[in-house]
């Protein structure tokens, strides 16, 4: 009989992962909790799926460790029942029947072949059971994939880009699929390279870039800190309006255009203001940067490859992450 | 789905599944690797070609020797096994080689070790089960063979230790053969390289052998045409070396694969464990 704990708990201490010279995972740490969905965030390359792969141990890490429940991967004698994971929708044998790849999986964690109907069912696959995994689209092998993570009916459930070339239907069923399971008091892991993604399923996120941690801290504190709100102004005399705003002691930032962007303000206050001082306004709008913006902003450096000719930190973005710090005025 | 379970004072609960837990072992392994050998058409292709290639070589050669009437002296017609044998063995290799190194090729490998961390269980257990399958199909296969080849043709009776030799020692040979295959697809983890260097291992001794003219090359020479896996697979037939005085008769041939195939092994154990997937 299992005893009824917190939940199990996923802990990455200090890990590092190096290929010859390069470090994809540089001396990473931090916490899976249950019952939340905790988001990985991080750009392509960032050592997301390489973290998620020493997690399961398929990679070993160059220092550091990882326990699931206080323990290693490979001291899990039926790791299906304690972790399920979607890495790869592809890691199937094509040539065998959706029904078949998952019973060899059951079979090696003594899980009774009646389970593979019910996560058969709970997939929605049950009509392809018995037909060949290769012609599946890629919806339907990312179904198949998150079939054999639930397989074991596990606590802990780990999804690595789940939404990656889904259809919105796709995309909206995994979305709730994931809700639905930490509501049941799982702990779930994912990843994405979206924030948009995050924002709409993530209780708590973890970013991280070039294999280094750069955040750790709740959504809603996320959102909190980062949907900077800010009022766009534009004048044909931007000189004098900066100086105008500058005497009043509001912080300017000079955008792209001639704009100027004014933190912790209210058009009102603002419209007033030029008024008083007789300047031309071709444009008063409140702005409120988006959460990808921020996103982007926190990881410009950490990016890998950059597409030539585009640079993340021109237009409405915000003046830079401020972690740590309550944002004034937002 | 289920109800979450309830839990004291505690926020967050825990999930915990109706599934009960029970300490998964070899058996459990040995199951899952029964289910994907027999479900993929990969095995039902090297197996049925084997077979078909077994029944159509072996009878036709006897055919043939019955045919022509020649003498055969003291040998019995059990040594025509020899020539189903040798292209069984490509068959047996590409088995081998595809029960672990097609798991490479799809990706199926990850999902295998997620499942059991355990990666000397997952290799043991390939190995048993496919070692048994193609041991117990040949066996089958040569024993009806040889059977019917000892009826068609005019020869010596074989003796028991001949029967044994021609039927469960060739079908453990080709096994054996096997698992070195499978060490191999181990090693270099490609179906189409691990595929390739064993049957290079099986053929090209005996084709390299044949051009060496020069005379310092003559103990090289002779040294292949006795240890060359075809060579040996001759020597399984024969109470005496059929080539020289010295080489392996009887059951040294299965002796020797038996050694490389346990040394190969033994590597494939070792990177299996240390390498990342």
């Amino acid at each position: 009989m299992r005893t009824l704990s917190l939940g199990r708990m996923i802990e990455i201490e200090d890990l590092t992962k190096r290929y010859g010279t390069k470090t994809a995972v540089d001396h990473l740490s931090f916490q899976v909790r249950p019952g939340v969905v905790t988001g990985f965030l991080g750009p392509n390359g960032a050592g997301k799926s390489t973290t998620m792969r020493m997690m399961l141990d398929l990679d070993n890490p160059t220092s550091g460790t990882v326990r699931i429940d206080g323990r290693h991967y490979r001291d899990l004698a039926e790791p299906l029942k304690y972790i399920g994971a979607l890495l790869d929708a592809k890691a199937m044998h094509g040539g065998r029947s959706a029904y078949n790849n998952l019973l060899c999986l059951a079979q090696s964690n003594r899980i009774p072949a009646s389970r593979v109907g019910e996560v058969l069912d709970l997939v929605g696959l049950t009509a392809v059971a018995k037909k060949k995994s290769k012609g599946f689209s890629l919806g339907m092998g990312q179904r198949l994939g998150i079939a054999s993570a639930l397989l074991g009916d596990p606590e802990i459930l780990m999804f690595d880009e789940p939404v990656n070339g889904l259809d919105p239907e796709g995309i909206h069923w995994i979305r709730n699929l994931m809700k639905a399971l930490a509501a049941e008091g799982r702990t779930i892991f994912v990843s994405s390279h979206l924030m948009s993604e995050m924002a709409l399923t993530a209780d708590h996120l973890i970013v991280i870039g070039q294999g280094k941690l750069l955040a750790d801290t709740s959504m809603a504190d996320f959102i909190q800190q980062n949907s900077r709100s800010y009022v766009r102004m534009r004048s044909p005399q931007q000189e004098r309006l900066r100086d105008v705003l500058h005497a009043n002691g509001f912080v300017v930032v000079e955008a792209g255009g001639g704009a100027l962007e004014v933190d912790g303000a209210t058009t009102e206050k603002l419209g007033e203001l030029a008024a008083e001082s007789g300047l031309v306004l071709h444009e008063l709008s409140a702005q409120r940067a988006s959460l990808e913006e921020a996103f982007m902003q926190m990881t410009a450096a950490a990016v890998e490859y950059h597409a030539q000719g585009t640079d993340v930190h021109s237009g409405a973005a915000a003046p830079g992450p401020r972690w740590g710090t309550t944002s004034e005025g937002a | 789905m289920t109800a979450p379970a309830h839990h004291h004072a505690q926020a967050p609960h825990a999930y915990v599944s109706p599934i009960p837990v029970r300490a998964a072992h070899l058996g459990d392994a040995l199951a899952s690797e029964w289910t994907k050998i027999r479900s993929v058409r990969s095995t039902m292709w090297t197996l049925g070609v084997m077979i078909l290639l077994m029944f159509a070589i072996g009878l036709g050669v006897a055919a043939l020797a019955s045919a022509s009437e020649a003498p055969l002296g003291e040998e019995s017609a059990l040594g025509f096994g020899f020539f189903g044998m040798l292209p069984a063995s490509i068959c047996v290799i590409t088995l081998g080689v595809l029960t672990i190194a097609s798991e490479y090729g799809t990706g199926m490998i990850r999902t295998t070790l997620t499942a059991c961390p355990s990666r000397a269980r997952v290799l043991t257990a390939k190995a048993i089960v496919f070692f048994l399958l193609v041991f117990t199909l040949t066996t089958v296969v040569t024993a009806l063979v040889a059977a019917a080849q000892v009826a068609m043709v005019d020869a010596a009776e074989p003796t028991g230790a001949e029967w044994l030799r021609a039927t469960v020692g060739a079908a453990a040979y080709l096994a054996t053969l096997g698992l070195l295959s499978m060490a191999v697809g181990t090693l270099i983890r490609h179906s189409a390289g691990a595929i390739t260097v064993m049957i290079g291992l099986l053929l090209l001794p005996l084709v390299a052998a044949m051009f060496m003219f020069s005379q310092s090359l003559k103990s090289v020479q002779e040294f292949l045409f006795t240890y060359a896996i075809p060579s040996q697979m001759i020597s399984l037939y024969s109470e005496t070396p059929p080539f020289g005085e010295s080489g392996p008769a009887g059951w040294e041939p299965l002796l020797i694969m038996a050694a490389i195939a346990a040394a190969a092994l033994g590597g494939a154990y070792a990177l299996l464990n240390s390498r990342d997937v």
